[in-house]
C-alpha cells in the first residue's frame, strides 16, 4: 500500500479548472518530485492534498484513509508536514517561536526537545539565530526554518513547494543535500521544483505537469534521459 | 492638585477606552475585521450585571460574573452565526454585517429595558481616597478601574507569550495558511478570540456604568467608537498600541474637558487623531506593512 494514492483530483478556482483529475502515488521512503512550468498545478496539487484547497473530484488516500475533505489542521498529527511556496515563516516571531509553533500539535515536552535538538543539529545556523526574528534572516536561513518547523511536528510525510525558489546556488545545493539526508532520516518527500535538473538528480520517482494533467512519469533517472523532458525542463 | 484629580481620572477613563480596545485590536489582528458590534456587548454586560445587582438585590461579584459569562457565550455566537459564514467574504461585506448585529443588540436591549436611562449601582464600594489633607480625592472606581487595566495587560501579555493557544494567536493574526500548516485549528483560534475580546467588553462595562452610573441601550456606542479610535490611534493590532491609545485618548478627553470646554472635548480628541494619523498613519506603535515578494 502506499503511503499517499492521489486519484482522479480535479480542482477548480471559480469557473477554470487547476486540475483536471490527476492521478499518482508516493510509496513510503521515496523522494517524488512533481515537476513542470509555472501554471502546470503543481502548488494546486500540494495545497490541495494538505488541505488549504478544497477539490472538486478525486480522492487522496494517506495511509489507507480517505483524506480528501479533512481540515487542513487535522492533518498535522496524522504526519503531513507541508513547506509552503515563499516559506511563510511567521516574520514577527523568533527563530525559536516560529520552530515550537511548528510542534503545535505534540503536547511531549521531552520529545519536544529532543525534536529541537535533532533540528537544531540539522541546521546550526537556526540555533545560533534562535532569538532572532524570523523576518531578518535571509532567504535561504528562512527556507531552512520553514523545513526546521515543519520537521519539528515529526512528521511522516513531508511536502515541500519550491524550496529553492530564489535562492543563491550555493544555498539551492545546501537545502537540496538538507532533503536527501531528512529523506535519510525516514522521512517521504513530496517535492514540487522549478529547478528540474536538481529535483530529479535527488529524486526516487517523478510527474511532470502539463497545464493541470500529467504528462509523464517515470523513474527520476530515465525522466532525467528522456528527450522531451530535456527539451522543455531541462534547457539542453 | 486639580490637574492631578483631572489626569487622574483621565487615566482612569482611559483605562475603560484600553480594555474596550482591547478587544477591538485582538479581533482586528486575528480576524482583520473591525467587529463594530463591540461596543454594544458593553452595554449587555452592562444590563447583564444590572439585572443581577440593581434589580434582584444579587451581590456585586455575581453580577460581574454574570456578565462576563453572558458576554463570552454572545461574542462566540456572533463570530458563529454572523461572521464565520462570511470569512472569505469581502470586508465591506463583514462590516456590513457588524453593524447590522450592532443596531439588532441595541434594539433587543431596547425591546427588553426600554429607552428610559437606568440608575445602575456601583459594583466598587471601596471608600474614596484622600490624599494631600483631602484635597485630592481619588474615588474607589477610579483606583479600581486603573488597577483592573493593569491585571488585565499582565494577565493578556503573559497568556499571548507564555501560552500555546497566545502563540496560536499570533500565528494565525500573521498568516492563516501556515498556521493551519502548523496544525493550528483558525476557526477555534478566532472563536476564542472573540470570548477573550467580548470578557474585557463586560468588564469595561461594568466599570463604566459604576463610574458614569446611567444605562441606556446606547451606552456602550460612543466608549466603542472612542475605544476603536484608541485601538487606531495606538495602532490596530497591537496590545500595548490599544493600551497606551486608550489611556492618552482618555486624558486628552477629561484635560480638554476640565480646561478647554466639555463640549469641545470630543472634537478635540478626534482631531488629535487625525494629526497622529497624518504624522504615523499607522498608529503610535502600529507595524510598518512589508509587502514582500
Amino acid at each position: 500500500m502506499a503511503l499517499l494514492e492521489v486519484n482522479g483530483l480535479e480542482v477548480y478556482y471559480g469557473v477554470i479548472q487547476a486540475l483536471k483529475g490527476i492521478s499518482f502515488d508516493v510509496e513510503q521512503g521515496e523522494i517524488i518530485a512533481l515537476i513542470g512550468a509555472n501554471g502546470a498545478g503543481k502548488t494546486t496539487t500540494l495545497q490541495t492534498i494538505t488541505g488549504l484547497i478544497p477539490a472538486k473530484a478525486g480522492t487522496i488516500i494517506y495511509e489507507g484513509r480517505d483524506i480528501t475533505r479533512l481540515a487542513g489542521h487535522k492533518l498535522v498529527p496524522m504526519g503531513i508536514a507541508h513547506v509552503p511556496e515563499g516559506r511563510r515563516v511567521f516574520a514577527q516571531l523568533s527563530v525559536l517561536q516560529n520552530l515550537k509553533l511548528g510542534a503545535y500539535t505534540r503536547s511531549d515536552k521531552n520529545e519536544l526537545e529532543e525534536t529541537l535538538k535533532v533540528v537544531y543539529n540539522r541546521f546550526p545556523r537556526l540555533e545560533e539565530r534562535k532569538n532572532q526574528l524570523a523576518g531578518t534572516l535571509s532567504g535561504g536561513e528562512q527556507q531552512m526554518l520553514a523545513m526546521g518547523r515543519a520537521l519539528m511536528s515529526h512528521p511522516k510525510l513531508i511536502v515541500m513547494d519550491e524550496p529553492s525558489m530564489g535562492l543563491s546556488p550555493i544555498y539551492v545545493n545546501e537545502i537540496f543535500d538538507i532533503i536527501q539526508k531528512i529523506n535519510g532520516d525516514g522521512v517521504t518527500v513530496l517535492l514540487v521544483e522549478q529547478n528540474a535538473k536538481k529535483a530529479l538528480s535527488i529524486a526516487t520517482r517523478a510527474y511532470v505537469l502539463e497545464t493541470g494533467s500529467i504528462a509523464l512519469s517515470g523513474d527520476a533517472g530515465e525522466l532525467m534521459n528522456n528527450d522531451q523532458v530535456k527539451k522543455a525542463y531541462l534547457s539542453e | 492638585m486639580s490637574f492631578l484629580s483631572y489626569f487622574i481620572n483621565g487615566i482612569s477613563l482611559g483605562s475603560i477606552y484600553a480594555i474596550i480596545a482591547l478587544g477591538y485590536t485582538m479581533v482586528y489582528g486575528i480576524a482583520k475585521m473591525l467587529n463594530f458590534a463591540h461596543g454594544d456587548i458593553i452595554m449587555v454586560g452592562a444590563f447583564a450585571t444590572f439585572t443581577v445587582v440593581s434589580t434582584n438585590g444579587g451581590n456585586p461579584i455575581v453580577g460581574i460574573l454574570a456578565a462576563v459569562l453572558v458576554c463570552t457565550v454572545l461574542g462566540v455566537t456572533i463570530e458563529r452565526v454572523a461572521y464565520r459564514p462570511l470569512r472569505g467574504a469581502s470586508p465591506l461585506a463583514v462590516l456590513i454585517t457588524a453593524i447590522g448585529v450592532s443596531y439588532l443588540l441595541q434594539n433587543v436591549a431596547l425591546l427588553i429595558f426600554g429607552s428610559n436611562s437606568k440608575q445602575f449601582t456601583s459594583v466598587v464600594n471601596i471608600p474614596a481616597l484622600k490624599l494631600a489633607d483631602g484635597q485630592l480625592s481619588i474615588s474607589g472606581v477610579t483606583m479600581v478601574t486603573i488597577a483592573s487595566c493593569i491585571v488585565i495587560m499582565i494577565v493578556l501579555t503573559t497568556f499571548i507569550n507564555k501560552t500555546k493557544m497566545g502563540q496560536a494567536m499570533l500565528a494565525v493574526s500573521e498568516d492563516k495558511g501556515a498556521a493551519t500548516l502548523m496544525g493550528i485549528d483558525v476557526n477555534r483560534t478566532i472563536a476564542v478570540t472573540f470570548a477573550i475580546g467580548s470578557a474585557l467588553a463586560a468588564i469595561a462595562g461594568v466599570l463604566l456604568c459604576s463610574a458614569y452610573p446611567s444605562l441606556t441601550p446606547y451606552t456602550g456606542s460612543m466608549p466603542g467608537i472612542k475605544a476603536f479610535v484608541a485601538a487606531v490611534f495606538g495602532g490596530i493590532g497591537s496590545i500595548p498600541g490599544a493600551m497606551i491609545g486608550g489611556i492618552i485618548l482618555g486624558v486628552i478627553e477629561n484635560l480638554s474637558k476640565a480646561y478647554i470646554s466639555s463640549q469641545l472635548s470630543d472634537a478635540i480628541v478626534f482631531s488629535v487623531l487625525i494629526i497622529v494619523l497624518l504624522v504615523r498613519p499607522t498608529g503610535i506603535l502600529g507595524k510598518t506593512i512589508h509587502e514582500k515578494v
